[in-house]
Parts: C-alpha cells; sequence; structure tokens
C-alpha cells in the first residue's frame, strides 16, 4: 500500500522540477538566513559573557550556525540534482546519492526544531547561570585594582545604565556586598570603624547604591546613600519612592532580553523547516516518478509516491535490514566457533 | 573663440551617448543617495533638538534633500535626451527644452556644492546654537514641575550619559545654577539657609554636580558633591583627578559629533557632485554635436562639440547685456518721467 501516491503525467513532472529548482534555491537563502541569525544570537550572548557562568546557552547559536551551514549545501545539492532531473542521461548518477540526502534532510529539520525547544528549555539555565555571574560581579565591583577583575566595575555600571536596571534580584543586593574599596574608605573616622565593626566579616556595608542605579527619569536629584533612612533625605519616603533609582533587577532584564530574541528568532526558524520539508516532499515525488517513467516511452504518464509500502511497513523493512546486517556478524562469529568446535572434536 | 573643441566621429559619437545612458543612470542613483544622506542627517539634528536654540543649521539637510530630489529629475531627463540623441530625427525635439534645462541643472549642481560648503561653513553657527541650548538646558534641569520644562532633566541626562560630556563647557558650569529644586531642600537646616545667603540671588548653589557626569570608567565609586574640596574626601586631590567625572563639555562632544557627520557626508556629496558634473558635461558635447548634425543628408559624418560657442567672458556678457539693458531702460524710463 503506497504511501500518498500521486500521478505526474509529463508536464506535470517538468513542472515539478523547475518548481522544486526555485524551492531549492529559497532553501540555500534560508539557510544562509539560518546562519546569520546563529551569529547574531551569538554575537549577543557574547557582549554580556562577563556577567554569565557557564556558556550552556550557547548551544542554541551554535546548532543554528551548523545546521544552516548544512541546509545550505544539502539545498544546493537538490538543485543541482533536479537541474539534471529531466534529463534522463544525467539523472541515473544522482541515484545511490538520493537515500542518505534524505536521511540528512531529516536530521537538518529534526535539529532546526531542537534549537528551537532548546532556546525555551534553557531559559531556567540562562537564568542560573546570570545569577551567579551578576553575584559575581557585583563582589568583585570594588577590585578595580585585582588584575583580572579591575574591569567588573566598568561592565556592571554599563550593564545598568544600558539594561535599565540595578542588582541582581533588585537594589537591595548592593546592601549586602561591600562595593566601595578599602583604599577609598577612612579607617581613622568614627562611621567607617563602627560599620566595619557591625558584621562578623568586617566589611563595610550601607544602604546606597552605585551611581549607575539612578534613574534619569526622577524628577528629583539622584538619591543614592541612606536609602532606608526617612530623616536622611528632605521629603523622602523610601516605601513610596519609585522612580529614583531603577526598580527592575539585570538578572531579570537579561533575562527579559534574551528572551525576546528567542521568541523573534524561534518563528522564523520555523519557516525554515517547513521550506525544507516542502524541499524533502518535492524531491521525493520527482525522484519516484522518474523512477516509473518507462525507458521505452519517456513522455508517458508516472506514479509518484513518498513511501513504495506503508509507514509501518517501511519501518519493519529498515529494522529487518539492521538486524540481518547485525545477524550476519552474528551469525559468522557463531559459524567460526562451530567450526572451531568441530575441529576440536575432529582433531580430539 | 569655442571654448574647449573636440572631433566626434560617429563611433565617438555612439560611444558617447552609451556612456553617458549609463552615467545618467548612476547619476540619478546618486541623487537618491544624497536625498538619504540629507533625510539622516536632519533625522538626527532633530533628535538633539532640544539643546539647540535655532534650527538654522538645519539648511545644510534641507539643501541635501532639496538637491538629490531634482537631480532625480535632472538626471532622468539627461537619460531620455540621450537615448533619443543616436536618432538624428528624434533629437530636434528636444530644442526647445535645453535652455532652460541647462539653467535649472547648472543652479542645482552649484546649490550642491554650496551644501558642502555651509557644513563647513555654519559650524560657528551650530556651536552658538547649542551654547544657548546647553545654558538652558542647566538652568532648567531642576524644573522637573514646570509644564514645558519638566523633561529637561531627562534630557539633559540622558545626554550626558550618551556622549560621555559634563556640562555646557566642562563641569564647572554645575556649580553657577542651583539645580537642585526648592522642594527637595530643607529650608529649616543651618547649610540649607547659609548657602542661599552666600550669594544676590538667593540660589543654593555648590559645589557638586549631577549623578549623570559620572565617569564609570573610574576606579573609585563616583565623587558627586564637594569636588573642590580635597578634606572632604578620603585620598582625593581634585587638581589629579580625571577620571572621576567627565572632563568634556557637551558642547564640545555634540560639535565633534555633528562635524565628524558632516565631513563623511560631505565626502560623499562631493563625489556625487563630480558625477553630476561630468553628465552635464557629455549632455553638452552629445547636444552640440548632435546640433551640427542638423539638416545634414549623411548623419554618419564627423562633427564638432564643444562647451561653450563664444569664450566664458563672451557668454556671460551675452546674458547679463538684456539684464542691464532692462534696468538702464527703466532708470532712462523714470529719468523721462521726472522731466
Amino acid at each position: 500500500m503506497v504511501l500518498l501516491k500521486l500521478q505526474f503525467p509529463l508536464q506535470r513532472r517538468v513542472r515539478l522540477a523547475q518548481g522544486l529548482w526555485l524551492l531549492s534555491w529559497l532553501a540555500v537563502l534560508a539557510g544562509a538566513f539560518t546562519f546569520s541569525l546563529g551569529v547574531y544570537l551569538k554575537t549577543e550572548l557574547l557582549r554580556r559573557a562577563e556577567v554569565m557562568d557557564n556558556t550552556e546557552i550557547h548551544v542554541v547559536p551554535n546548532i543554528l550556525m551548523l545546521v544552516g551551514l548544512v541546509t545550505m549545501g544539502i539545498n544546493l545539492f537538490a538543485g543541482r540534482v533536479c537541474q539534471d532531473s529531466l534529463d534522463s542521461a544525467r539523472f541515473p548518477p544522482w541515484k545511490p546519492f538520493l537515500l542518505p540526502w534524505y536521511g540528512l534532510a531529516w536530521m537538518v529539520c529534526v535539529w532546526l526544531l531542537s534549537a528551537v525547544v532548546l532556546s525555551y528549555a534553557l531559559q531556567g539555565h540562562l537564568e542560573e547561570s546570570l545569577k551567579v555571574g551578576l553575584r559575581n560581579g557585583i563582589r568583585f565591583y570594588r577590585d578595580t585594582d585585582v588584575p583580572g577583575r579591575c574591569f567588573q566595575k566598568e561592565t556592571i555600571d554599563r550593564l545598568q545604565m544600558e539594561l535599565r536596571c540595578c542588582g541582581n534580584t533588585n537594589y537591595r543586593d548592593w546592601f549586602e556586598v561591600q562595593w566601595i574599596s578599602n583604599r577609598y574608605l577612612d579607617f581613622t573616622s568614627k562611621e567607617v570603624k563602627d560599620r566595619v565593626r557591625s558584621n562578623v566579616d568586617g566589611r563595610y556595608l550601607m544602604d546606597g547604591v552605585p551611581f549607575s542605579c539612578c534613574n534619569p527619569g526622577s524628577p528629583r536629584p539622584c538619591l543614592q546613600n541612606h536609602l532606608t533612612d526617612n530623616t536622611a533625605h528632605y521629603n523622602y519616603e523610601h516605601q513610596s519612592e519609585e522612580l529614583n533609582l531603577y526598580n527592575r533587577g539585570c538578572r531579570q532584564a537579561l533575562v527579559d532580553y534574551y528572551m525576546g530574541l528567542m521568541n523573534t528568532i524561534g518563528p522564523g526558524i520555523l519557516s525554515v523547516i517547513s521550506l525544507q520539508i516542502s524541499v524533502l516532499v518535492s524531491l521525493r515525488y520527482l525522484h519516484t516518478s522518474l523512477e516509473g517513467v518507462d525507458p521505452e516511452n519517456p513522455e508517458a504518464d508516472s506514479e509518484g509516491y513518498i513511501l513504495a509500502k506503508g509507514v509501518k511497513e517501511t519501518l519493519m523493512d529498515v529494522k529487518t535490514t539492521v538486524f540481518k546486517l547485525l545477524q550476519f556478524g552474528q551469525v559468522e562469529a557463531g559459524d567460526e566457533a562451530e567450526a572451531g568446535a568441530d575441529g576440536e572434536k575432529a582433531a580430539s | 573663440m569655442v571654448l574647449m573643441k573636440m572631433k566626434f566621429p560617429f563611433e565617438k559619437r555612439v560611444k558617447l551617448a552609451q556612456g553617458l545612458w549609463l552615467l545618467s543612470w548612476m547619476a540619478t542613483l546618486a541623487g537618491a543617495f544624497t536625498f538619504t544622506l540629507g533625510c539622516f542627517l536632519k533625522t538626527e539634528l532633530r533628535r538633539r533638538a532640544e539643546v539647540m536654540d535655532n534650527t538654522e543649521i538645519h539648511a545644510v539637510p534641507n539643501t541635501l534633500m532639496i538637491v538629490g530630489l531634482a537631480s532625480l529629475g535632472i538626471n532622468y531627463f539627461a537619460g531620455r535626451m540621450c537615448q533619443d540623441a543616436l536618432d538624428a530625427g528624434r533629437f530636434p525635439r528636444w530644442k526647445t527644452f535645453m535652455q532652460p534645462y541647462w539653467g535649472v541643472s547648472l543652479l542645482f549642481t552649484l546649490l550642491m556644492l554650496m551644501a558642502v560648503i555651509m557644513s563647513y561653513a555654519m559650524k560657528g553657527n551650530l556651536e552658538s546654537s547649542l551654547k544657548i541650548g546647553l545654558k538652558n538646558g542647566i538652568r532648567f534641569y531642576k524644573d522637573t514641575d514646570t509644564p514645558g520644562r519638566c523633561f529637561q532633566k531627562q534630557t539633559i541626562d540622558r545626554l550626558q550619559m550618551e556622549f560621555r560630556c559634563c556640562g555646557n563647557t566642562d563641569f564647572k558650569d554645575w556649580f553657577e545654577v542651583q539645580w537642585i529644586s526648592n522642594r527637595y531642600l530643607d529650608f529649616s537646616s543651618k547649610e540649607v539657609k547659609d548657602r542661599v545667603k552666600s550669594n544676590v540671588d538667593g540660589r543654593y548653589l555648590f559645589d557638586g554636580v549631577p549623578f549623570s557626569c559620572c565617569n564609570p570608567s573610574s576606579p573609585r565609586p563616583c565623587i558627586q558633591d564637594r569636588l573642590t574640596n580635597n578634606s572632604a574626601h578620603y585620598s582625593y586631590e581634585h587638581q589629579t583627578e580625571e577620571l572621576n567625572i567627565y572632563i568634556r563639555g557637551c558642547r564640545e562632544a555634540l560639535v565633534n559629533y555633528y562635524m565628524g557627520l558632516m565631513n563623511t557626508i560631505g565626502a560623499g556629496v562631493l563625489s556625487v557632485f563630480l558625477l553630476q558634473s561630468s553628465v552635464l558635461v557629455s549632455l553638452r558635447y552629445l547636444q552640440t554635436t548632435m546640433e551640427a548634425l542638423a539638416g545634414q543628408e549623411n548623419t554618419e559624418i564627423e562633427t564638432e562639440g564643444y562647451l561653450l560657442e563664444k569664450g566664458v567672458k563672451e557668454t556671460i556678457m551675452e546674458y547679463v547685456t538684456p539684464v542691464l539693458v532692462f534696468l538702464q531702460l527703466n532708470q532712462v524710463g523714470s529719468e523721462d518721467t521726472e522731466a
């Protein structure tokens, strides 16, 4: 029982070949587009690599880049095949390549789909990675004299200004670390000594934030220090003050940004998948309809199908072939063992 | 005495017409390019319109846009004319069109050159416009409750952060205005009262700057207030401190930005000008060679082409004399009426 059989008179075959040629070039462009989307996403992830703890999320753009290149290759091949398809002398050399081509095209579609699924599934990983990266960035904010960490301050400052966010979860994260280096603290002053003694680790903690948390949209000049003390500033109530600093945490801001990017990329990839599947189906029909052509009457009608037998039967066939290959190996080993046993018997 | 006479055998005429056709299409694209450059420059100027006092500098992008559109038309007609050029029957119908065409195209080509010159000449104009605009912006920084000025604070803050600059000429401009609104000053405190009494206008002046002047590259958390007081901060010397806040003034930053833009655009427009001039010169040669063919039976003979029939001076006199006669006639006429 053939799967999705269609009749193909000569005109239809010709049209199918022409349409497939056009589709395959569109699919080459789509492959280039996928590659460029992968490069763009990777560039955006690398820009903020300093506040990410691991690079697990990079698997998404890596898959997109690799699959984009493979897509371009297989669709160039499909274009060549269908250029030769209507010439009955030049088509046969391509035949043995077609079965592996189908496998490769299927794999491409599966990988693209997995890239889209991963881009949503890895959101938790991204958030974890950003949580650890931002925590380290805030911890090492003051280490502008330590090699390897001297740019953390500038990185965090520019991140907060650009993405309009403050701290990891919110601005209170700055209250829990000492973000002013000891080089700039006057340890002879009473205030500094009190604060340092007030906690176990001897850190200078204060309810203040760096200037990069300031919101330019506030009607009031920015208040950075004594944020929880209502009496420290005139006409100030920290519970109701919303515009003074950025309310959003940088982790939330970055996750939103990257999820937005991947949501935009997702539909593009889905359309590339559907284009590739249509190329695959068209080439299969062209292949089978050309095989059904009577060599003595090349202009007659022929039939095209997707699978010669039904889906179940084709799978059974594939399974049997695989088992045969395995059994062939087993039977040979068994024969040798038997022959060896016989030989021993004969010897004894 | 003819200006720049050249001989044109039939082959050369054909090549001239073909080359001109190609050039005219390239010049059409170049005209569209000029128009987009004008739009881009205008958009960039409008983005910072709030810190500019007048819009005189907008003459440059306006001229570019007009010239771009005009050159689309000029080069389209040049292309049509050279398509008809090789057909001696169809070329004569363009005759009456040519005089006004030359006038218009010379005018707009000169205008293109003027736009480039203006973009350099108006630098001083731009600078004084920014000086006044920024001065007002800094003065009205605190007026976030006054309708019409409530966005000055946000504008100035974002400008300083984006262009990495502070104040008008430099950060000391902030010391001369009261940039904290009275709403947020505690007039019962001694410090506020002292400062307000210390100057004639009763303003709260102090040596501090807004947070947007802070430089993120500084190794030290930003110091915004008591900038001139070395003892107010630990291990601080304001004379040697360079990285704490932005040293550059916003006027200089903006002027540099716009001059950079106009330099790039000027180079592009100059090349468009050269292309346009070559189109006009080729078209003039083609026109004069084809005119020499008029009335001839054999269209494949060699003809001469030139730029001007008489010399430059004589051609100018030819055009200026009617105008002078007209003016003199007016004068004589008024004398007559007096008598």
